[in-house]
């Protein structure tokens, strides 16, 4: 009882205040994210046009953009697209290139690490049209540095290959997350397990699999969860090729500026928008859902929460 | 042991290659703003400090760092003031549905993106008459951040004790008084954070000031630049590159304050 | 002086911190709030402080009611456990605080505080924060705060719990005198029974929300009004003996004493007797506790012998000198005697 457990108001504010001090900032997120959210919804079901009579008188067309967008081989492309660049860029490329640095790293101390820790992180917090640029100078069909390197004068990586470019382009960009995640995670992995698995002859492979793999699972589907839902969402790949060439990197945050925004067809973006939010949602709630079960459990271990 | 040597070479060239990787697409960005006649090939510059006098010339760049300025500065400000009130009261006063809220909250930050949201606030800023105006990018970027800022603001304050706030009470001072002698001092490392990550997602945002702002006055940096090189013709790489180096290092001189001041607090996901 | 009245508070849950407590502590009074975790006291501390708010009752200090006042308007000073000193504020700043709050200017505010930062010996300490501090120094901060600004009481939260056990004494000394010097009345909290008999002038035993006893050190120690009060109280726990009362006699653990009166045959009796007010006799006696003595426990200048009878414990406290032997036959004769009925402590 030295600290009572009714620290109801331990600051003295009482609730009206309390009420007065949260209310700004849930004013703002209702007006700039819930409402949005919401509106989507209704704009999704109208035929909502940037100019033009519709755009003056908006009808409600119920499901029309959404059956479709679905029979619109560009929206199913840009959904094919999509896929193949979360596979490939956050689950293939972030995951294992993060979970690998992570796992080199460990062992290492000194300036190697530190030199490539501080390189990786750059890529991450650099303003994302300054990446962009420095990706254009590097892909660069006439002068670019990678067909200097490569002795390909010429060869058009944006133009021929425009997925494959945005997809090493997101690994690069992003796998300082992974790494990070994955370095704390493995701080926790008891050297001692390891050793033990060495004693008994263990490889590296049968290592990760047996020791590390079980230990860190959360985190790698907390990563996982997390890059992908990122990934899904960005808009940063329209710097680089704005979705060209004829759509063949156009994954979907990039088809609803196009189709939105540049092509004025609001209605349809907003049904795509609505759908995006439907799929980021299955992302959030596993991802709470994770977090959640990881408290109980924590507080279930240090016998629940102190008096 | 050869077993042991081998592996240790392997892992080394792994490293070099990634390093290799990474770095490449940088030395350009290190080299080219110093370089006489800058290619977009990465090779040793001529070395000179023109480009920058270049950019002090041009009437875009440096406004645009004024308008990156205003509004990574406005959106810091806001949210940090605003998470920081509603952190503490959520800290400190158990209202009823307070989890349930921030559980919400957390939410909709993630799911609510701007990819998803970019046409409804496209629309809502055009009826409010936000197009073409700081306050509309600081008030549509701030209440994206603000979630996840209440949310590691709380965390800051629920580590601090209350009896600090208890004393204070007891010799008299008012809420407001706490707030400010007391608590604010004390998650002075959590605002800190708070402000440089609000600054920098702002700083290097595209998507939002992008479909916001139509006058180039109005631009920041992080569009401006994008308008420069995808304008048709022959970009110009002096002013590109240059203005590009100029425009990151604010970015990575406040990451580096931060960790090294209040150390690296790794929060999942604060930098998005 | 501080007067409570028929204060209760029920926490969320129905656990009733407080049961109607109805108190007076005098002007100048040192007065102790003593019992175990969870017995109220710390809740009844933080209510006249008024960080908790009351459910019913009144509080008053110095004839003014202040149950319906924020803490800040009661004028009292608290000391917290963790002491509450602002880390982010060095030692002047700290104790300057409550003036800073009550618009003091500041140069007046500074001599102020350097004048009772002197009074405690922390003149040499005045721009040092907190962690630069030791638990005794701190611990002194947080007291000249709470003296920079007047209060017309102190109220202490275990002002001595995080304090080292050597320290700890040479601090309850300290803490003492300044309270005599400065006759300010002073309310303190506190789970440790020598602490409470060291320094109050008068104690409350609490338990479960409710004052048991309230008495002088000497009224508590020798005359605990219950059998919780009597275990409570003592560094060495008095011997609770079941008694059973018969033809004017008592029985209890093989001894046959003489009964006080009042008493009827078949009573459900404690023959309460502490340790200190045992003799040990190497004879038989039938006013006395037979038993083998199965442990000798050295306190210094004394040595605490438990006998051991058929599964009881009695245990007694001999001079140094005078201990039996591991294993002896031993007789425990009373010298002064508490009998409790059904747990109350019987007049006489």
């Amino acid at each position: 009882m030295a600290r009572p457990m009714s620290a109801v108001d331990a600051a003295g504010l009482g609730r009206g205040r309390a009420v007065g001090f949260v209310l700004p900032a849930l004013v703002l997120i209702g007006v700039f994210l819930v409402f949005p959210a919401l509106w989507t919804i209704y704009l999704g079901l109208t035929d909502y046009r940037l100019t033009g009579l519709a755009a003056a008188n908006p009808q409600v067309v119920g499901l029309d953009n959404y059956t479709d967008a679905l029979r619109d081989p560009r929206f199913l492309g840009s959904l094919w697209l999509t896929v193949g660049y979360v596979g490939g860029s956050a689950v293939l490329g972030q995951a294992v290139l993060g979970f690998a640095l992570a796992w080199v790293l460990r062992t290492r101390t000194g300036r190697l690490r530190r030199l490539v820790e501080g390189v990786v992180l750059l890529s991450w917090i650099l303003p994302s049209t300054v990446v962009g640029f420095l990706w254009f100078a590097l892909l660069d069909r006439d002068d670019g540095t990678l067909n200097a390197l490569l002795n390909t004068p010429g060869f058009a990586w944006l133009l021929d290959h425009p997925l494959l470019s945005i997809i090493v382009f997101n690994v690069w960009r992003g796998t300082a997350f992974s790494m990070m995640l994955y370095s704390a995670a493995l701080e926790n992995v008891p050297p001692s397990h390891l050793e033990t698995a060495r004693l008994a002859g263990a490889s590296v492979f049968q290592q990760l699999r047996d020791v590390v793999l079980p230990l860190i699972r959360r985190h790698v589907l907390t990563n996982l969860l997390l890059i992908s839902l990122w990934t899904f969402n960005d808009f940063t790949p329209f710097v680089l090729t704005g979705g060209g060439p004829e759509g063949r990197s156009e994954i979907l945050p990039i088809y609803v500026y196009n189709v939105a925004l540049r092509g004025g067809e609001l209605g349809a973006g907003a049904a795509v928008s609505f759908l995006i939010l439907l799929i980021n949602l299955a992302f959030a709630l596993v991802y709470l859902r994770l977090l959640r079960d990881r408290r109980r459990r924590e507080a279930a271990l240090t016998g629940g929460p102190p008096a | 042991m050869i077993r042991h040597t081998v592996g240790r070479l392997v892992s080394t060239v792994f490293l070099a290659v990634v390093l290799a990787f990474f770095a490449l697409p940088m030395l350009w960005l290190a080299s080219a703003p110093f370089d006489d006649s800058p290619a977009i090939t990465t090779s040793v510059p001529e070395f000179t400090l023109n480009n920058f006098a270049v950019i002090l010339d041009n009437p875009y760049a440096l406004g645009s760092i004024r308008n990156s300025l205003i509004q990574g500065g406005g959106a810091a400000a806001l949210v940090v003031v605003l998470a920081a009130l509603a952190a503490y009261a959520l800290s400190r006063v158990r209202v009823p549905g307070r989890d349930v809220l921030l559980y919400l909250l957390l939410l909709l930050s993630s799911v609510v993106t701007g990819t998803a949201a970019m046409v409804p606030i496209f629309e809502l800023a055009t009826r409010l008459a936000l197009i073409d105006t700081h306050l509309g990018v600081i008030l549509v970027v701030s209440g994206g951040l603000l979630p996840a800022a209440i949310f590691i603001l709380k965390d800051f304050m629920d580590e601090t004790p209350t009896s600090y706030e208890e004393s204070a009470r007891v010799f008299g001072a008012s809420s407001l008084q706490i707030l400010r002698h007391i608590v604010m001092p004390l998650v002075r490392p959590g605002l800190a954070t708070i402000a440089v990550w609000a600054l920098a997602s702002v700083w290097g945002g595209f998507l939002f000031q992008f479909i916001l702002l139509r006058d180039p006055d109005k631009a920041p940096g992080s569009v401006i630049l994008y308008t420069l090189y995808t304008e048709g013709g022959a970009p110009k790489l002096d002013l590109i590159s240059t203005f590009s180096l100029l425009y990151s290092l604010p970015v990575v001189a406040m990451y580096l304050f931060v960790s090294q001041r209040y150390g690296f607090r790794f929060h999942g996901g604060i930098k998005r | 002086m501080i007067s409570l009245h028929g204060l209760t508070k029920v926490f969320p849950g129905g656990v009733r911190a407080l049961d109607g407590i109805d108190l007076t502590i005098g002007d100048g009074e040192f007065f102790a709030l003593l019992g175990p975790s969870g017995c109220g006291k710390t809740t009844l501390l933080r209510t006249i402080a008024g960080l908790e708010t009351a459910g019913s009752g009144t509080i008053s200090i110095n004839q003014r009611d202040v149950t319906c006042l924020p803490p800040g308007r009661r004028n009292v000073a608290m000391v917290f456990q963790d002491y509450a000193l602002f880390p982010h504020m060095d030692v002047t700043e700290n104790i300057a605080y409550p003036l800073r709050i009550r618009k003091v200017p500041r140069a007046e505010r500074l001599a102020k505080a350097a004048d009772v930062a002197r009074r405690l010996s922390l003149s040499e300490l005045l721009r040092r924060r907190p962690a630069q501090l030791s638990g005794g120094q701190q611990q002194r901060v947080a007291l000249a705060r709470a003296i920079a600004c007047h209060p017309t009481a102190f109220l202490f939260d275990e002002p001595l719990s995080n304090l080292d056990a050597r320290l700890r004494l040479e601090a309850r000394t300290f803490l003492k005198r300044l309270q005599r010097e400065l006759a300010v009345t002073t309310v303190f909290v506190t789970h440790d029974q020598a602490e409470a008999l060291a320094l109050a002038d008068r104690i409350a035993v609490m338990s479960r929300g409710r004052m048991i006893q309230v008495g002088t050190p000497a009224e508590v120690f020798q005359r605990p009004a219950t059998t919780f009060v009597a275990s409570f109280i003592g560094s060495t726990p008095m011997n609770l003996l079941p008694a059973r009362a018969a033809g004017g006699s008592l029985y209890a653990a093989g001894a046959v004493l003489p009964a006080p009166a009042g008493l009827t045959d078949g009573d459900d009796l404690v023959y309460g007797v502490r340790p200190e007010y045992m003799d040990l006799s190497p004879t038989e006696r039938p006013d006395a506790f037979p038993g083998t003595v199965s442990v000798l426990e050295n306190l210094g200048t004394s040595t605490l012998v438990t006998l051991e009878e058929g599964g009881t414990f009695v245990q007694a406290v001999v001079d140094e000198g005078d201990e039996p032997r591991l294993g002896d036959h031993a007789w425990a004769v009373p010298r002064r005697a508490l009998v409790y009925r059904d747990g109350e402590l019987l007049a006489p």
